[in-house]
């Protein structure tokens, strides 16, 4: 008997179990989102079949202040819908809804599928916001809860940049650091660069030849460094010029170079005691369009005969035609650049070629000055630095990749957060 | 006939490259003005008398293709046409290409310049490529021309985290707020990919180092022959494919034509100027052997002396 | 008093920039410096349309060797000028942009400038054959490494390199000419580029700090003692 009356209440249980778990499921196919949508809004269906398209919300999302920076960005983070897969799946995207105060919602973007994290960039410091985002099918969008309120923070300092601000302190402070010892009178050892040696006999040629030299600037702005460090030449190239009193023409292809580089000629001229030998028309402007310019400049060569061209500054596919036409009227070619992709060519058309970090070392190495020196001085810190930190990474990742060395692989992750400028 | 054409060029190229070659072993240098009439009859044999190769892409170009070719239909892509017309022969068959392939693979594309000279060569892609090819697209639905805007690097800085703020409207005048793909599109973060064809600067470079970087957004370049090697640092992470000059157009024509067929009877410039580009590169080589003789036949007969 | 003002501007806006990518509320600081700049860039194109204007007409006045290029110059400045601002010929009314198609303004650009610009960029096809001829010779052994680099490269891109060494063996497939020329694209070539580029970018660095530093002032024309 008791195993009958335990038979009977073990189906009546099974039975009461069973019965449970259909209204449960049947509750749940008819409300899809009620259990889950606590204080969010109601899910928008625009189809009859809403039943059999009902798909799963996102869900623990949470918003939070982006860090460092000027409190205009809050960050969202989810959990992707478990409809959310990679085959098959009914999502085609998510929506995006804020509310600011107690405003209305309203859409700010829509993502693709997978997504599971969101930065509003367009939010304003100290007002309040709350978001929630739907979970997009072909015909129907399901909310989620809704976040609670946060206004986004101003920081006043990035820390995520702390390494950044240690490598350019080191860097800097080394060059800061050169410059004092050499004020102090300390002789600094700088390599020979060929093609600044060579200067002074270039402009002698032309004297020798009664022939002008050509210095080209380049085809950027003020606002590029290369043209600067071009300008810093001019200064010491011009100045020999006046001395030898020779000839100098400078065609450009930006207007405020043209005015820089006037200023630059004219006070050489005053400084070697011969204001009266120059004239603005040393500089003129030709056109910003940048092949127009390489005609007028290779018209120009081809016409004056220049015995020397300068070819410093920013160039693109203009090097190799304007340093060929430079050979082929028999010009002794000085040129230099930090655009690793023309170098090749100036090496090949050129007599002489400053590579990269020798253009912008030419101006303190004719100078001759010591607190300049000093500053190339504190470069070689940085390629100390670099040198390291390459020969440790090129270690650490041959271990981690060929033995799984887990320590290695921490080595290269903490250099990656290191170098990082994100 | 052609071939005829085609010959009678090519047997003055070889013939003459031998002729030269002798005079080489006697230690006779060559002229200049010689190089140049021989780089001309070689690039232009080709162009008058078409002579086609085969091409196959290279994993840096397949990349970038079969990305295209595997984003959901309707991803957003934004396209920078970020040259000149002196660029323009070399880099506008990318551009095309990548124009087209997007289209056939149903995507939105944004069409941008960051240089002022790149708007009109849009306006040919536009005019010659999109209009006649998807003659059923519509302006401000399918694709949206944004135009240029000056300021360079200063343009990214801003659209990497807001694109209306520096665009408000399209070229037209028409407000982007009420252009269907910019719903989905706030800033550069919103794009599926960001193709920028170009080769100076700005370019491809600042791209990644402005935008592709910062908002971790995938970026392709089609970009000039000399300045692809620059990009090579940023191959696969941040640069997922590039296209290096005529051969890069070349391939990624040849696998638009493979994977699209209905791209047979298009026209193929990459794969077209891939013939004067080989016959150039065949006599360069053979200067080159030219000139080393010539300088050790030279050298040999100053010694003697 | 000529130096101290641009000197003192150098320092306060450079100082301020480097501390701004430090400090998020200066965040925008660059953007609206390069704002600023492209300003007074736009500005300052009067300056050189003004300079190209007086150096034309002068020459054409006093007759000057090649005088007739300067009418050349001239008209198209001039054209050109009237074609943008007027916007002459263009299809709808005066607010559609400067360069829209059927307008002169894109007439011109479209038949005039770019086979222009076209003609010039070609030239490098040229110059690139008459420096490879003189610049590949095996002088000593760099400049045999680069000869051979240069050889692979150029045949790598064509079909020939792969018709040459197709029969190489798949696990040898990098000795095919194409493979190779990629390898030396990505390997070689990227090393030495990488290292030009942080020297350049050190040197960017002790540049930039010599002129906020004020140490470095020949740009401005002075110190040239």
């Amino acid at each position: 008997m008791s195993f009958h009356r335990g038979r009977t209440s073990s189906l009546a249980s099974g039975l009461t179990a069973r019965l449970a778990i259909f209204i449960i499921v049947i509750a749940f196919l008819v409300t899809p989102t009620s259990w889950s949508q606590a204080d969010g809004p109601d899910p928008v269906l625009a189809g009859s079949d809403s039943a059999l398209a009902s798909l799963a919300p996102i869900t623990s999302l949470v918003a939070e202040d982006n860090t460092y920076d000027n409190g205009n960005a809050l960050r969202l983070i989810w959990v992707p819908s478990i409809d959310d897969r990679l085959i098959d799946s009914k999502i085609i995207g998510y929506r995006v809804y804020r509310l600011a105060g107690a405003g209305e919602p309203r859409a700010i973007a829509e993502l693709p599928p997978g997504s599971n994290q969101y930065l509003d960039e367009t939010v304003l410091r100290d007002s309040v916001y709350s978001y929630y985002i739907s979970t997009l099918s072909e015909r129907a969008e399901f909310p989620s809860n809704r976040t609670a309120a946060i206004s986004p923070q101003r920081e006043w300092i990035n820390l995520d940049r702390g390494y950044l601000f240690l490598i350019a302190l080191a860097i800097a402070g080394a060059v800061i650091y050169y410059v004092t010892v050499a004020k102090r009178g300390k002789k600094l050892f700088v390599r020979k660069i060929a093609g600044l040696e060579a200067i002074d006999d270039a402009v002698g040629r032309a004297t020798e030849m009664g022939r002008p030299v050509l210095f080209i600037p380049g085809i950027h702005d003020m606002d590029d460094v290369q043209t600067l460090a071009a300008l810093t030449i001019l200064g010491r190239v011009s100045r020999t010029i006046a001395d030898y009193e020779s000839k100098i023409f400078m065609p450009v292809a930006r207007s405020l170079v043209m005015t820089a580089g006037r200023e630059v000629i004219k006070s050489s001229y005053q400084a070697a005691g011969r204001p009266d030998a120059y004239s603005d028309d040393m500089v003129n402007y030709i056109t910003d369009e940048q092949f127009g310019y390489v005609a007028a400049v290779d018209g120009i060569m081809v016409r004056e005969k220049p015995a020397t061209v300068f070819l410093l500054g920013a160039f693109f596919a203009e090097s190799l035609i304007l340093a060929e036409t430079g050979n082929s009227v028999g010009a002794i070619q000085i040129a230099g650049t930090a655009r690793p992709a023309q170098l090749p060519f100036f090496i090949a058309a050129c007599d002489f070629t400053l590579i990269g970090e020798e253009l912008f070392a030419a101006s303190a190495y004719l100078s001759g000055e010591p607190r300049q020196l000093g500053s190339l001085k504190g470069q070689d810190v940085g390629k100390v630095i670099a040198m390291v930190v390459m020969t440790v990474g090129v270690i650490a990742l041959t271990f981690a990749e060929a033995w799984k060395i887990e320590f290695m692989q921490d080595i290269l992750d903490r250099l990656s957060i290191i170098f990082s400028t994100n | 006939m052609p071939n005829v054409g085609v010959l009678v060029p090519l047997v003055a190229i070889f013939g003459g490259l031998i002729w030269l070659l002798v005079r080489a072993i006697r230690g006779r240098e060559v002229e200049r003005r010689v190089i140049f009439m021989f780089i001309f009859v070689a690039v232009a044999t080709p162009i008058l008398f078409p002579i086609t190769f085969q091409e196959h892409a290279t994993p840096v170009v397949k990349n970038l293709f079969d990305r295209i070719e595997n984003l959901p239909s309707g991803s957003t892509i934004l396209m920078s046409f970020d040259f000149d017309p002196a660029m323009a022969p070399e880099v506008q068959p990318m551009a095309n290409a990548l124009s087209r392939h997007c289209l056939a693979r149903e995507h939105k594309i944004v069409f941008m310049c960051l240089w002022a000279t790149g708007q009109s060569l849009l306006n040919t892609t536009l005019e010659y490529v999109i209009r006649p090819d998807f003659p059923h697209l519509v302006d401000g639905v399918d694709f949206v021309n944004v135009g240029y805007k000056a300021g360079n690097e200063g343009v990214l800085n801003v659209i990497v985290s807001d694109f209306k703020k520096m665009f408000p409207t399209d070229v037209n005048g028409v407000p982007l707020d009420g252009v269907e793909i910019f719903d989905k599109v706030g800033s550069c973060k919103d794009f599926d990919l960001i193709l920028t064809v170009g080769g100076g600067r700005p370019g491809p470079k600042e791209w990644v180092l402005f935008v592709g970087d910062p908002a971790d957004v995938p970026i392709g370049a089609g970009v000039a022959a000399v300045v692809a090697p620059q990009l090579y640092p940023y191959y696969p992470r941040q640069v997922i494919g590039i296209l290096g000059g005529i051969k890069g157009a070349a391939e990624y024509e040849s696998e638009l034509v493979k994977t699209h067929p209905r791209f047979e009877n298009m026209e193929k410039p990459g794969l077209r100027m891939m013939g004067p580009q080989t016959l150039a590169h065949v006599v360069i080589l053979a200067f080159i052997v030219i000139g080393n003789i010539a300088f050790f036949r030279g050298r040999r007969g100053k010694k003697t002396e | 008093m000529r130096q101290l003002v641009p000197l003192t501007i150098t320092f306060c806006v450079g100082t301020l920039l480097i501390v701004s990518v430090f400090i998020p509320p200066l965040g925008d600081l660059e953007r609206t410096f390069t704002l600023w700049f492209d300003i007074i860039a736009v500005f300052a194109f009067f300056l050189g349309g003004g300079n190209l204007l007086r150096v034309h007409i002068n020459k054409l006045r006093r007759r000057k060797t090649d005088w007739g290029f300067s009418i050349v110059t001239l008209a198209g400045f001039s054209t050109m000028l009237a074609a943008g601002l007027f916007k002459i010929g263009n299809p709808g009314d005066i607010a559609t942009a400067v360069d829209a198609p059927g307008s002169m303004f894109y007439t011109i650009f479209d038949s005039v400038v770019v086979p222009l610009g076209s003609t010039m960029y070609s030239l490098l096809a040229f110059f690139v054959a008459s420096a490879s001829y003189r610049a590949f010779r095996a002088k000593n052994r760099e400049a045999t490494l680069l000869l051979v680099a240069a050889f692979i490269i150029l045949l790598g891109r064509t079909p020939f390199g792969l018709m040459l060494t197709e029969w190489v063996p798949d696990s040898f497939s990098l000795l095919q000419i194409p493979n190779l020329a990629i390898w030396i694209m990505n390997s070689p070539n990227l090393a030495g580029q990488r290292a030009i580029m942080i020297g350049i970018g050190l040197g960017v660095i002790s540049m930039s700090l010599r002129l906020i530093l004020g140490i470095e002032r020949s740009y401005l024309g002075g110190d040239n003692a």
